[in-house]
């Protein structure tokens, strides 16, 4: 419900210009790469909401995604910053309706408790959570999903006890990406193609792929 | 251990049928790599973590010039004053802790003026990383947000190719200090190691695009049909070796054209369309006219905030067309309606293709007007003084005389650094060496030392105030001991000028701490072996400078000018260009 809630958000005017962006960072994978990056938004002082490094559909490039809650502005000069950086192939950053993402969230509660005052059916059904361990002493539960969703989980779960929860960073898949792998050969080559200088100025791209 | 020369000779008879291998230490290998780089002058400071660097070194002394400076900060700023006089890459050699430290600010300095350079430092063995071990630091992390790439080096094998990316990185796209931290067994370890190769490519780092020529045409259409167009340009013209095609660009297209202190001397001082400087105690006309002109064209410059005062008053009149080789200077803090991504040594050619021949003569008779505005109010009585006080612009004034804008001039920074960009006459690029984004004071000394490695046929002349030059005094040791032929001149005004200045008109005269005290600079040069003279009048100026420069060896001259002069015109912070004051 709350995610609907946010599409919605997406066309009333936003509160300091301001909204969720995700930025997905193709890169070499080097030590120290993780530092320069996040010095970029230190500098400005900038909060990292989301904080993800993985590797991508290709054998030795990595994928960051990254979440931060700012002005397109100040998005789009970071992302320019950060595919300054030597070892960075490529950056891009979109907004929530641009992408497909989910975080994973973990829920530990006492079996009695969740046993006795809850039906397990229901939760999971509910939540679409699925229990990860069940214990004497703990049950795990997992959800695949948005804050809001695996928020909600917490709220319901708090009258019996939570002991622990954790979610992790943000995933995020593009939309309109058609993958890498024709692009990196366009990286690879010495003299690549006028394609791969994306057209950054003119905004005649309606893509988020305009080679 | 054999010497690199040794090994080159028992192995050398063997390897010209295959591949070259050359055995040897990670030290010698970097050594060699840095000679195919062309590099003949360093500059350095041994340490504990660098001694296997320096122990190869000793057997180099024909091929590599090491000048051994005073501090590594000396040595940092000695080559970005080297980089910049000769458009080769500066390189340094620190050793951990203490040594690479030192070389922050001058690794900041290069970064934000775009400055090429390839620092060496060591490190503690690699089984010592992270033990807090003897000069141990984290140089990699401390460098990171200073450095345009840095790489931590544990094994000789790697030294070659992070060597060749390093000189590639710092010299190509928008160039840069590269910092390689090399842990003191990579410097030992003894290897076979393959012919060096210099690198063109790094799949993830595109250091210019191939151009597009719909931007190329969309600027020529705005410069075609523009009444009042405006050059602003900066180092990236230097930096793009681009100097000639810039002069063809505006002779064609007759556009007045201003500088930022990075750009100054890109074109002579003398050239007609030469309209003078930018921003805070740039020029009357081209700061007013700035918030005139229906089409400013940006080439190689950043709308730093020096050069722009108050953004949101800052030239909204007019279209900008922003030529710049750093996707992320465009739209960053002034907005482009053309933004032309690309090197200027290649789209300035295609521009001139498309513009118009044309002579904007009533628009360059404003420039004329405004100019001799200042003239009259600031720069006669800056440049002929009619008090019993000396003033900075007088001692420059008789520079150009003596000189004829054939020195390199160094600055420091403040005061004297403002009055040198503004009255020095230059007849050639790369004569202008300052440090502009930084503002570092004691900068002025060394860089001055490198420029003389850099260029030392030029006359190289450093100018420095008294407070700059108690920064970085130490380094009058170099001098004596390397005979670097640096004019030093000390313009005292027994103040810290530029603070004592805004105090004076923005905090109520409340002069806070920058009333400094001076040794005896010339029984310090003296100290040095170094000759040194002091005027205190004008009747005595003239002839000092000459005997200055007409010295053969390293000379410093102090000369005492007004206590309480200010710098004008002066864009007051958060004040729009067109609210420049001439007093």
């Amino acid at each position: 419900m709350s995610t609907i809630d946010h599409f919605e958000n997406k066309n009333t005017p936003l509160i300091d210009g301001k909204e969720e962006y995700t930025i997905t960072v193709y890169a070499e994978n080097r030590i120290g790469l993780l530092n320069r990056i996040a010095i970029i938004f230190s500098k400005r002082k900038i909060n990292i909401e989301s904080l993800n490094t993985s590797p991508s559909e290709i054998e030795g490039i990595h994928r960051f995604n990254i979440v931060i809650h700012e002005g397109y502005e100040v998005v789009r000069k970071l992302a320019r910053q950060i595919e300054k950086q030597i070892e960075v192939l490529k950056v891009y950053f979109n907004t929530n309706d641009e992408i497909i993402w989910q975080e994973l969230a973990l829920y530990k509660v006492s079996t009695d408790e969740i046993a006795e005052k809850v039906t397990v059916e229901r939760l999971l059904r509910q939540y679409g959570a699925s229990a990860v361990v069940i214990r004497k002493d703990y049950t795990v539960f997992a959800v695949t999903g948005h804050k809001e969703e695996t928020d909600a989980l917490i709220t319901a779960l708090e009258p019996y006890e939570l002991i622990e929860f954790v979610r992790s960073a943000r995933v995020a898949i593009i939309k309109d990406s058609a993958g890498f792998h024709e692009k990196l050969k366009e990286f690879e080559a010495i003299e690549p193609g006028e394609e791969l200088v994306e057209n950054e100025f003119l905004e005649k791209g309606e893509k988020i792929f305009t080679m | 251990m054999e010497t690199a020369q040794e090994t080159l000779q028992t192995i050398g008879a063997k390897a010209e049928t295959s591949t070259k291998i050359f055995k040897g230490t990670g030290s010698q290998v970097l050594l060699n790599g840095l000679i195919e780089e062309g590099v003949h002058t360093v500059f350095g400071y041994p340490g504990g973590a660098i001694m296997p660097i320096y122990d190869a070194l000793y057997d180099y002394a024909d091929k590599l010039k090491h000048i051994l400076v005073r501090h590594e900060q000396g040595g940092i700023h000695a080559a970005q004053g080297f980089a910049r006089a000769s458009g080769e890459v500066g390189v340094v050699f620190a050793t951990s802790g203490p040594g690479a430290t030192n070389l922050v600010t001058g690794l900041a300095d290069a970064q934000i003026d775009s400055t090429p350079l390839v620092c060496i430092t060591g490190q503690v063995f690699a089984h010592l990383l992270g033990t807090d071990a003897f000069q141990e630091t984290d140089v990699i992390n401390i460098t990171t947000p200073v450095t345009k790439w840095n790489y931590q080096v544990t094994d000789a094998n790697e030294i070659q190719e992070v060597l060749a990316k390093a000189f590639h990185i710092a010299k190509s796209g928008r160039p840069g200090p590269v910092l390689i931290d090399i842990t003191k067994n990579a410097q030992l370890q003894i290897e076979e190691f393959p012919a060096y190769v210099k690198c063109n490519h790094i799949r993830s780092y595109r250091p210019k695009p191939k151009v597009r020529i719909e931007y190329i045409e969309e600027a020529a259409a705005l410069i075609n049909s523009a009444k009042k167009p405006f050059i602003l340009f900066g180092q990236g013209v230097v930096l793009g070796k681009a100097e000639e095609e810039f002069k063809a660009f505006i002779n064609k297209t007759g556009i007045p054209a201003a500088w930022t202190i990075m750009g100054e001397g890109a074109i002579p001082t003398a050239h007609p369309l030469n309209v003078g400087m930018l921003g805070m105690h740039g020029n009357y006309g081209p700061n007013v006219l700035t918030n005139e002109a229906d089409v400013i064209i940006a080439i190689g410059m950043r709308f730093d905030d020096r050069v722009t005062g108050r953004l949101d008053k800052y030239a909204k009149q007019a279209k900008i067309i922003h030529l710049d080789i750093d996707p992320a200077e465009i739209d960053k803090n002034v907005k482009a309606d053309v933004g032309v991504w690309g090197d200027c040594k290649e789209t300035l050619p295609l521009l001139t293709n498309l513009a118009n021949e044309n002579k904007h003569e009533d628009w360059l008779a404003k420039f004329r007007d405004y100019n001799q505005q200042e003239i009259d109010q600031v720069i006669t009585p800056e440049l002929y003084p009619t008090g019993d006080e000396m003033t900075m612009g007088e001692v420059l004034r008789n520079i150009n005389e003596i000189c004829g804008g054939d020195a390199v001039i160094v600055t420091d920074v403040g005061q004297h650094q403002m009055v040198a960009c503004r009255y020095a006459k230059f007849n050639n690029t790369r004569s202008n060496i300052t440090s502009g984004g930084l503002g570092t004071m004691g900068f002025g000394l060394p860089a001055a030392i490198g420029a003389k490695y850099g260029a030392p046929d030029k006359t190289v002349i450093a100018i420095i105030g008294d407070g700059g030059f108690q920064m970085t005094p130490q380094e009058l040791g170099t001098i004596m001991q390397f005979g670097a032929a640096v004019k030093i001149l000390i313009l005292n005004n027994r103040f810290l000028g530029m603070v004592r200045q805004w105090q004076q008109l923005f905090h109520d005269k409340r002069y806070s701490f920058v009333n400094i005290t001076s040794p005896d600079f010339v029984a310090l040069a003296k100290a040095y072996y170094i000759e040194a003279d002091k005027v205190d009048e004008r009747a005595n100026l003239r002839k000092a400078l000459e005997t200055m420069i007409n010295h053969e060896g390293s000379y410093l001259l102090e000369i005492m000018v007004g206590r309480e002069n200010n710098v004008f015109p002066m864009v007051p912070q958060g004040c729009s260009v067109s609210e420049i004051r001439l007093k």
